[in-house]
C-alpha cells in the first residue's frame, strides 16, 4: 500500500483535480448563462423582451430551466433501443467536457496568495498520516495542463462528439431522428477537415502544438504579436481566422448551419424523440461545443490571455481570456438572430467545395511565406 | 514501471481474440472489424517494443499502419457496399460464387 | 503494486472485455461500439508508453474517422441482428474455444522470456527540448521527414488511391456504364458473325 501511494505524484494529482473541479464548475455556469444570454440578446434582435421575471432581471433563469429539466416526465419511447438510447447524449456530453484540461486561461508561474502557508499546512498534515508529500503552492499553473499534443487533443475530443448523435438518432427509431443524424454528422465529418487544415498556419507560424506555449508566444508589443497582426504571417492568419469561424459554426450545428436540427425542417433533428433531462444533455453539449471553439479561437488567433497589464499583474489573465471568449459567444448569438439557414445541398457544397480548396490553398500560402520569412 | 512483457501479453489475448472472431463471424461487417482488431493488436506491440528500445521508428511503423488500415477500411466498404448491391445479404456463407 | 501496474490492469481488462463484445455480439452495432472502446482504451495504453501523438491520431483516425465509417455503412445497409445462423460449418464453434487456449499459450510461453522493463523517460510537457523526448509531434516529425520520407510519401499515394478506388466501387451504375456494356455486347455479336461467316466461306 505504502509503494502504491508512493509512487503517486502528489502534487501534480491534487493540484490538477482541484483545478478540474474549480475549471468545471465555472464552465457549466458559463454554460448556463450563455443560453440565458442567448435568449436576452435574440430577444434584443427581435425587438422583444426575453426572461426578465425570475430574479433580477432573469437572472435566476438557468436554476429555473434547470429545475424544469430535471422535474418534467422522462418519456423513453417503445420500440427504441434502450442501451443506446440512453447511451447517445452521455457519448455527446463527456467528449464536449473533457476538452477543458487545455484551456490557457492564464499564464504558467501566477503567484498564489497564501500558498506558501496552505502548502506548509498540507506537508504536516501529510507527515502525520506517515507519507512524505513536498507540495510546492506558491506559483500555480492557471490551466489543468500542457500536454504537447494539447491541440490534437481538442480535435480528438471533437471527433468522438460526432457518435452520440449518430447513435441518438438511430436508437430513437424515428425517420426524423435518423435523417437528423445522419445529416448532423455527415455535416460535422465534412467541416472538421476544412477546421483542421485552417489551423495550420498558426502552427507553422508557432512550431508546436501546446496550446500554452502558442499563447505565451504571443505576448508583448501591445498586441500586435497576436496571431492575425504578426508580420509575417498576418494574410495567412487572417484567411485561416475566416475559414475556422465558419467551420466552427458548422461544426457546433449553429445557424446558418443548423438545418439537421431546425424546428421548421426536420421536426428537432437527431433530439425529436428525447425529453427531460437527455434532452438537456444534449442542450448543454451544443454550448460546451460552442465554448470549446470559442476558446480554440481566441487562443490561436487573439493571443488568448494576452492583453493590457499581463505582464505586471498576472491574474489579469483570466479576465482578458474570458472577455475574448464572451465576444466570441456573444458572435454566435448575434449570427443566429441575424441570418437565415442554409439548405443541405448548398451547405454540403460550400464545405468541399468552397471550404476545402480555400484551406488548402492557405496551407501552400502558410508554408510559402513561413519558408521565405521565418 | 510495467514490465513490456504485460504489453505483448495483451497484445497477444487481442489478436487471438481478432483470429477467433474472424472464425466465427457470419455477418461481413463483422468480420472486417475483427480484422481491425487485430491490427490494433500490433499496434499495441509495436509501441511497446518502441518505447523498450527507446526509438521513435516503431511509432512511425504504427502511423504507417494507421494509414494503410484507413485505406483498407475505406475500399474493403466499398466492395462490401457493392456486394450488398447485388445480392441483398450479408451473410459470408452466401458468398460463394466468384461471379459478383 | 504501484499506480501504473493498476493504471494497465484496469485498461487491459477494459481492452479484453470490449474485445470479447466485439466478437460475440450478433447486432454489428453492438460490436462497433465495443471495438470503438477496444480503441480508447489502446490509445490510453499508447500515452503510458510514452507515444504522445500516436495515441491522438487512434482517436483522430481510427475511432472518429474509420468506426464512423463503419458505423455510418451498418446504419445505411440496414444491418439487423442476425435471426438464425445457418452455419454451414457448425463444428467450427466448437473448435474456437480449445484453438482460443492453444494460441494463447503458446504465445506466452515465449513472452515470459521479455521480462525486460524500459527505462524511465522525463515528461513531455513544457519539456525544454520536444524533439529529445520519446514520442512527442516534433520527434516524430523529425524522423518522418528525414529518415522516413519514402514511406510517408508511399502512404500518401495509397490513401489517393484507395480514395479513388473507394469512389469508383461504390457508385450506383451510371446510364455512361450501361451504354458501354451495351455497345460492347453489340461489337461482341457483330465479331461472332463475321466470324462465323469467314469459316463458313
Amino acid at each position: 500500500m505504502s509503494s502504491l501511494l508512493n509512487s503517486i505524484d502528489f502534487q501534480y494529482v491534487i493540484g490538477a483535480l482541484v483545478k478540474i473541479a474549480v475549471f468545471w464548475i465555472f464552465i457549466m455556469l458559463v454554460v448556463a448563462y450563455t443560453v440565458y444570454a442567448e435568449r436576452r440578446v435574440l430577444a434584443v434582435i427581435q425587438n422583444r423582451l426575453g426572461p426578465n421575471r425570475v430574479g433580477w432581471q432573469g437572472l435566476l433563469q438557468p436554476f429555473a430551466d434547470l429545475l424544469k429539466f430535471i422535474f418534467k416526465e422522462d418519456i423513453i419511447p417503445l420500440a427504441v433501443n434502450k442501451w443506446l438510447y440512453v447511451l447517445a447524449p452521455i457519448i455527446v456530453l463527456i467528449p464536449a467536457m473533457m476538452v477543458l484540461i487545455v484551456y490557457p486561461f492564464g499564464p504558467g508561474d501566477v503567484p498564489l496568495p497564501f500558498g506558501a502557508d496552505i502548502s506548509n499546512t498540507l506537508n504536516d498534515l501529510g507527515k502525520r498520516f506517515g507519507m512524505s508529500w513536498n507540495l510546492d503552492l506558491s506559483k500555480i499553473n492557471l490551466y489543468v495542463t500542457n500536454m504537447n499534443v494539447g491541440l490534437l487533443y481538442v480535435f480528438a475530443m471533437t471527433s468522438l462528439g460526432i457518435y452520440g448523435i449518430v447513435i441518438g438518432g438511430w436508437a430513437s427509431n424515428s425517420k426524423y431522428s435518423l435523417l437528423g443524424g445522419l445529416r448532423s454528422s455527415a455535416q460535422m465529418i465534412s467541416y472538421e477537415l476544412a477546421l483542421s487544415l485552417s489551423v495550420i498556419a498558426v502552427l507553422i507560424q508557432a512550431g508546436t502544438l501546446d496550446l500554452a506555449k502558442i499563447v505565451e508566444q504571443q505576448q508583448g508589443w501591445y498586441g500586435f504579436k497576436w496571431n492575425i497582426f504578426q508580420w509575417p504571417m498576418f494574410l495567412p492568419c487572417i484567411i485561416a481566422f475566416t475559414i475556422y469561424m465558419i467551420s466552427a459554426i458548422a461544426e457546433t450545428n449553429r445557424v446558418p448551419f443548423d438545418l439537421p436540427e431546425a424546428e421548421t425542417e426536420l421536426v428537432a433533428g437527431f433530439h425529436t424523440e428525447y425529453s427531460s433531462l437527455k434532452f438537456a444533455l444534449f442542450f448543454m453539449a451544443e454550448y460546451v461545443n460552442m465554448m470549446t471553439v470559442s476558446v480554440l479561437a481566441t487562443t490561436l488567433f487573439l493571443g488568448g490571455w494576452n492583453g493590457p497589464g499581463v505582464e505586471t499583474y498576472k491574474w489579469l489573465g483570466p479576465v482578458w481570456f474570458l472577455a475574448k471568449v464572451f465576444f466570441f459567444l456573444f458572435l454566435y448569438i448575434w449570427l443566429r438572430g441575424t441570418l437565415p439557414r442554409f439548405r443541405y445541398d448548398q451547405l454540403m457544397d460550400f464545405g468541399w467545395k468552397v471550404l476545402l480548396p480555400a484551406a488548402l490553398f492557405n496551407v501552400v500560402l502558410a508554408s510559402a511565406i513561413g519558408v521565405l520569412f521565418l | 514501471m510495467v514490465p513490456l512483457s504485460w504489453y505483448l501479453a495483451l497484445s497477444a489475448v487481442l489478436f487471438t481474440i481478432g483470429v477467433v472472431g474472424v472464425l466465427i463471424q457470419r455477418n461481413v461487417i463483422s468480420l472486417f472489424m475483427c480484422v481491425e482488431l487485430m491490427l490494433n493488436a500490433v499496434n499495441i506491440s509495436l509501441i511497446a517494443f518502441s518505447r523498450l528500445h527507446a526509438d521513435v521508428t516503431g511509432q512511425l511503423f504504427v502511423f504507417i499502419v494507421m494509414a494503410v488500415a484507413a485505406a483498407e477500411a475505406a475500399v474493403g466498404l466499398a466492395i462490401i457496399i457493392a456486394l450488398f448491391r447485388s445480392r441483398e445479404t450479408l451473410n459470408v456463407d452466401d458468398a460463394d460464387l466468384l461471379k459478383l | 503494486m504501484e499506480f501504473s501496474h493498476i493504471l494497465f490492469l484496469g485498461l487491459a481488462a477494459l481492452a479484453v472485455v470490449a474485445a470479447f463484445n466485439v466478437i460475440l455480439q450478433r447486432n454489428p452495432i453492438y460490436s462497433a461500439i465495443g471495438l470503438i472502446v477496444v480503441l480508447g482504451s489502446l490509445a490510453a495504453l499508447f500515452l503510458t508508453l510514452s507515444a504522445q501523438f500516436i495515441a491522438a491520431m487512434q482517436i483522430i483516425v481510427y475511432a472518429g474517422a474509420i468506426m464512423v465509417l463503419f458505423v455510418f455503412v451498418i446504419m445505411l445497409l440496414n444491418v439487423r441482428a442476425e435471426e438464425t445462423r445457418m452455419d454451414k460449418q457448425k463444428y467450427l464453434k466448437w473448435l474456437a474455444a480449445p484453438l482460443f487456449l492453444a494460441l494463447l499459450a503458446e504465445v506466452m510461453t515465449v513472452v515470459r522470456y521479455v521480462n525486460l522493463t524500459p527505462q524511465p523517460l522525463q515528461s513531455a510537457n513544457g519539456a525544454a527540448n520536444p524533439q529529445g523526448v520519446l514520442g512527442t509531434v516534433e520527434n516524430i516529425a523529425f524522423g518522418m521527414f528525414t529518415d522516413y520520407l519514402i514511406p510517408f510519401e508511399a502512404a500518401s499515394i495509397l490513401i489517393l488511391m484507395a480514395i479513388v478506388g473507394s469512389m469508383l466501387l461504390a457508385r450506383r451504375e451510371q446510364k455512361e456504364d450501361v451504354e458501354r456494356i451495351e455497345k460492347a455486347l453489340i461489337r461482341q455479336q457483330e465479331e461472332e458473325q463475321k466470324y462465323e461467316e469467314e469459316v463458313a466461306v
